[in-house]
């Protein structure tokens, strides 16, 4: 696969699928013929590929094809009912002149700009129920996007809180240079003194990648920054890559001189596409300052990056499906080990990091390690961007010392009345407010940077019941405990929410919940079941509340599944109901 | 010691499920120095009487399944699902692909050599239900014992371990199907 190496960005499957769905509204079975000959891959690749990523389709979406996000933060499908009801169209269907299709995709990372959505691709922010009937106007109208008023498209950055990241102004090259004299061991000794963790989630010893992977047999590597920030709840990469993309490069470039890597990719979620031009005129500056491309400020290493876009799917932020997904695959977990630090991407050597995690690295190397531990608590050092929405009066980033109590960002956040708060993303905890004194910290609660609070006017259910739709849409379907079993929790929890759930429904419940925890193939799955566990755990009474007193009521109701048979047979005797 | 009551039914399933439980050969010798049959096709006993344990072959596809069934939860202390059909709905859900109106449709009225095209509408006629069921949609099941049909051995295994009092449970070659 040695032509792969040098894969070009507009060649690449998932950015040409992506122009013919914007062109063709749909990928037929013509186009896929065609363009699996013109990439030169087998056809049935091209096929899995159109069928896995949400955000191609092989029936047609309309001229305006518009999703409504449906997180808990920076959804309200009640807009997106109006849209529908104003527009005269089905969810999910595209309106019979092809004029406009409507429909739901998962968190977009607006959670602090309220109800948002994409139309085209492209993100409108902070949608009010006022603006729904102008845009039913203008879509009616066929007004072109670039007529619609600019300040819908408008993403602002909310920075709240600066800390040691984002306090501290960068100079393009600014740690490059700071490398000069010092080997690629010295670098990762600094890094690994410094004591950075990765901020993707998972927590892994930077330095130690950084090594292993520098360390590992291979005939070239790869560095990959992970950007596809599908964990409903979080915004942070946005505003890195909004505001201070010139680290995240510089952090990816560090990276690549220390590990031995040529070539690096910047895996950017379909949902951020509208970032896309300022990211590329940004790598092409650095590239005219000779921060990019070969002999790197004449330190004697060449190192370029490309930017591969995604197509809406959560999983391919799941590091070993990412890599799946720039090889232009379905984003489907490998098995590890062996992890990517030794047969990564082409089975290459590869780090995959965080976009935070590179932007702390890059500043490390320039300030050293003694300023990042300035911050933090011993086991957690530095600082932590955290993305804050839900119900409080200032939702944006908030960028603090590890360490830091929940009650204290309630705070700050000017959040009253709280219920309860999700950390982590729906694959975090859900913490009850007697639980608020817990420190945000790898030795306490650890955390992507998610951080969405609910008050007493939530329901709370309903919001357990929204992760749960989520992890059943966005499980890949690769290993059927989390297949089967992400779909029978939401089914559980659909049951629960319509007051048709029993004790035994519940305890059928946490059986799954637990059955899929321990035996998924991946995060995803062994994650998934958190927020039902930890409603169960923390908030009994809500369930219990809802509850049927009896022994077990039927999943479905049993006479109107006979309605059918009855209109067949124009019946309607005492047999004929149950 | 009394025996212990067993009560067995074929909702909708292809008999499979109890010729294999047949398979055990002379073993139902032995066995039935423990256990009596109530309702069952083996001996045609039409009603279940309260039982200790109750076998199901078989999905939920009309409304008489549903009546067999539930007289079957409130009967027998100890309810099992057996097979493919009875816990996932099986090969009669395969029809859940389609509409309840394309199925009858294509079998009574469109399909070739069918004369005088009626959907039958008897009163002695279940009803059809629009899409098949598992049978722990409708009811609580105590265990399950999986196969296609499940093996003799498995039959025995999960008697013998609630004769004895024991909770039952299914060694793994039992469990493996490919
Ligand atoms: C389902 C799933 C989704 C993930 N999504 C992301 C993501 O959006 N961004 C990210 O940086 N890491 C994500 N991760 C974690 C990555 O697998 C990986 O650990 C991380 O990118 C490593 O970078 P770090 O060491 O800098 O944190 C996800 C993991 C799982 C299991
Ligand atoms: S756990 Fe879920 S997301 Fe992960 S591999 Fe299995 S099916 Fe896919
Ligand atoms: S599980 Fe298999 S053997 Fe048993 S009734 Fe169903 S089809 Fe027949």
């Amino acid at each position: 696969m040695t032509s792969s190496y040098q894969l070009n960005q507009t060649d690449h499957l998932l950015h040409v699928l992506f122009n013919e769905q914007q062109k063709s509204l749909h990928i037929s079975n013509a186009a896929i013929t065609s363009i699996a000959a013109q990439l030169n891959l087998p056809r049935a690749q091209v096929e899995s590929v159109v069928d896995f990523y949400s955000f191609f389709h092989r029936t047609p979406r309309g001229r305006f094809d518009i999703l409504f996000s449906n997180c808990t933060s920076c959804g309200d499908l009640k807009l997106m009912q109006q849209l529908c009801e104003r527009l005269q169209v089905k969810p999910d269907n595209t309106r019979a002149d092809g004029l406009v299709s409507i429909g739901q995709t998962s968190c977009i990372g607006m959670c602090d700009h309220g109800v948002s959505l994409l139309v085209n691709g492209i993100t409108l922010t902070s949608i009010s129920a006022q603006q729904i009937d102008h845009m039913a106007e203008l879509i009616e109208a066929e007004t072109a996007l670039a007529q619609w008023p600019a300040s819908w498209f408008k993403v602002g950055n909310n920075i709240r809180k600066e800390g040691l990241l984002l306090a501290s102004s960068f100079e393009p090259g600014g740690a490059l240079k700071a490398m000069a004299g010092r080997d690629g061991a010295a670098i990762i000794d600094e890094i690994t003194a410094a004591g950075l963790k990765g901020r993707g989630g998972a927590g892994f010893a930077t330095g130690m990648k950084w090594k292993f992977c520098r360390e590992a047999q291979g005939d070239t590597r790869y560095v990959v920054c992970n950007a596809d920030e599908g964990e409903p709840g979080t915004f942070k990469d946005r505003i890195l890559l909004n505001s201070h993309a010139d680290t995240v490069f510089e952090g990816m470039t560090i990276c690549g001189s220390v590990i031995g890597a040529k070539q690096g990719y910047l895996y950017l979620r379909g949902e951020y596409r509208y970032m896309l031009a300022a990211l590329e005129n940004t790598l092409q500056q650095r590239r005219e300052k000779g921060l990019l491309g070969s002999n790197i400020l004449g330190l004697g290493f060449d190192f370029d990056i490309h930017i591969v876009i995604g197509a809406g799917a959560y999983i391919c932020g799941e590091e070993s499906a990412l890599i799946e997904s720039i090889e232009e695959k379905p984003g489907i977990p490998r098995i590890r080990p062996p992890f990517p630090v030794t047969q990564g991407l082409w089975g290459q050597p590869t780090v995959v990091n965080n976009v935070e995690t590179l932007v702390a690295a890059a500043r490390i190397v320039l300030h050293g390690h003694h300023w990042f531990v300035s911050s933090g608590t011993w086991q957690s050092r530095g600082s932590k961007l955290l993305s804050v929405s839900g119900d409080c009066a200032r939702p944006g980033i908030y960028e603090y010392g590890f360490g830091i109590t929940i009650n204290e960002i309630l705070n700050d956040a000017g959040a009253e009345h709280v219920q309860a708060v999700q950390i982590g993303g729906p694959a975090g905890r859900l913490i009850p407010a007697d639980h608020f004194e817990h420190r945000i910290a790898f030795e306490d609660l650890a955390t992507g940077g998610s951080f969405m609070i609910f008050d007493h006017s939530r329901d709370l259910l309903e919001v357990i019941h929204n992760f749960a739709r989520f992890f059943a849409h966005e499980s890949c379907g690769f290993c059927t405990p989390c297949r089967v079993g992400t779909t029978l929790l939401k089914n559980g929890m659909d049951k629960i929410c319509s007051g048709h759930g029993t004790a035994h429904d519940v305890d059928e419940m946490n059986r799954t919940a637990a059955l899929v925890s321990r035996r998924s193939h991946c995060g995803l799955g062994m994650t998934a079941p958190n927020p039902i566990r930890d409603g169960v755990k923390y908030f009994p009474e809500l369930f219990e509340a809802r509850l049927l007193h009896q022994e077990m009521e039927p999943e479905f109701n049993l006479d109107a599944s006979l309605e059918e048979a009855r209109n067949l047979t124009h019946r309607d005797d005492e047999e004929a109901h149950l | 010691m009394p025996k212990v009551r067993v009560a067995t039914t074929s909702l909708a399933g292809c008999f499979g499920c109890h010729m294999s439980f047949l398979d055990m050969d002379e073993r139902i010798v032995g066995l039935l120095e423990h256990v009596e049959f109530s309702r069952s096709p083996i001996n045609d006993i039409k009603h279940c009487e309260p039982c200790d344990i109750g076998l199901i072959e078989g999905a939920l596809c009309n409304a008489d399944n549903v009546h067999v069934l539930k007289e079957f939860r409130e009967n027998c202390k100890i309810l099992i699902a057996v097979g493919a059909c009875a816990i996932n709905g099986g090969v009669p859900a395969m029809r859940n692909n389609f509409t309840l109106a394309e199925c009858l449709e294509e079998a009574f009225l469109d399909e070739i050599g069918v004369d005088n095209p009626q959907i039958p509408n008897d009163v002695e006629i279940p009803l059809l239900l629009s899409k098949v069921h598992p049978i722990h949609e409708v009811v609580k099941v105590d265990y399950y014992l999986p196969g296609c049909p499940p093996p003799a051995d498995a039959f025995v295994k999960i008697l013998t371990d609630l004769l004895e009092g024991k909770e039952p449970s299914l060694p793994k070659d039992m469990l493996h199907y490919d």
